[in-house]
């Protein structure tokens, strides 16, 4: 039985999304970024797209969120809004 | 301002979900997909291409020049990069120490150019001491990282992965050896140069197989055309042009990627970041 893990793992997609967007702290929501783009590999996985969730690890999870987090470094960590 | 924006979003949301209404179950065999799309490629790949990987097979091969174009936008990418953030002036206020005494050198002319040996160090503003078991546990971990990359690269034809994960990959081990160190680590042995002529030189190896086929008398990227060259089985062919493709999108990638982190780290300067 696989739909439990998918309706828990998509359920946690949700949070991570609607948490990036509210929390103003921007390194924050990088973070949340990688555990969206985590969570969603996960997702992948288990309907068997071992390829696009391996892209999604890589990329999404791996690379993005070094270039996010340089990008805070270089501007500010702060958002107005 | 921002009521009216939540309402675009709440619009347009309901309108993406209103529309996968229409789309056909997840894995349900009456879909156009899997009546006579899917099973074209799960009887043929094998035969006529030797890929088990059947998701390679359709990306590097029945797709390839959609592929060819992602590369290129890639490339795209990392040369949009460049063109915007790199910054060749030197920096306004420079700090060097000289190593065996310890006196630091702070320069607000930029036209200074300090003519000595070995013995003084650029410091960088915001740089912070690396803690050792940082450095080491990424020392160790780096060699392995790029070989999986390779591993990722060159097994692209029989598990999942391919060109472009493996180029990601290794270029976040790179990457991984600037954060751990420091950015001018990196730059020392991964220049400028090596990596703008990597990127153009992985999406040359993709669009020159093409031509190559071309020329050998095919279509473009008809990898099977190109068996007389390769003194292999000609049923393996088409498996060996697709890991010459993989490898050039992978090296594509991996420049790149190493291309963006440098100039957006270091606001282009390429001197201090991370």
């Amino acid at each position: 039985m696989l739909w439990p893990i998918d309706l828990i793992v998509l359920t946690f997609v949700i949070f991570c999304a609607i948490a990036a967007i509210t929390v103003r702290d921007l390194l924050g929501t990088a973070i949340l970024f990688s555990a969206y783009s985590f969570l969603m590999c996960l997702l992948w996985a288990v309907m068997g797209a071992v390829d696009v969730a391996f892209t999604e690890a890589s990329v999404g999870a791996g690379v993005s969120t070094v270039f996010f987090v340089a990008a805070v470094f270089r501007t500010s960590r702060r958002t107005k809004d | 301002m921002k009521f009216i924006g939540f309402v675009i979003v709440c619009l347009t949301g309901g309108l993406l979900l209103y529309g996968t209404v229409d789309l056909p179950d997840w894995g349900d065999p009456a879909s156009p997909a899997s009546t006579h799309l899917s099973d074209y490629y799960i009887e043929h790949i094998v035969e006529q291409t030797q890929v088990p990987n059947l998701v390679t097979a359709v990306l590097a091969d029945y797709r390839g020049y959609d592929t060819m174009f992602e590369t290129a936008v890639v490339f795209c990418a990392g040369l949009a990069c460049f063109l915007l953030l790199r910054d060749f002036r030197p920096k306004k206020d420079r700090y060097f120490r000289h190593v065996p005494t310890g006196v630091m050198l702070h320069f607000k002319n930029p036209d200074t150019r300090l003519v000595a040996g070995n013995e003084f160090e650029h410091m960088d503003k915001d740089w912070v001491p690396s803690d050792m078991i940082i450095k080491t546990v990424c020392r160790i971990l780096i060699p392995f990282i790029q070989i999986y990359a390779l591993y990722v690269v060159a097994h692209g034809d029989f598990s999942p992965g391919g060109g472009f994960q493996g180029g990601v990959i290794f270029g976040s081990s790179l990457i991984l050896m600037a954060i751990s160190y420091n950015l001018k680590t990196l730059v020392k042995r991964v220049t400028e140069k090596f990596l703008s002529i990597f990127a153009a030189l992985g999406v040359l190896i993709y669009v020159g197989l093409g031509f190559l086929a071309m020329i050998m008398g095919g279509h473009f990227l008809d990898y099977g055309m190109l068996a007389p060259l390769l003194p292999s089985d000609p049923g393996h062919i088409r498996a060996l042009g697709m890991l010459g493709v993989e490898i050039g999108v992978g090296i594509a990638v991996m420049a790149v990627m190493v291309i963006i982190y440098m100039n957006i780290v270091s606001e282009g300067r390429h001197d201090e970041g991370l």
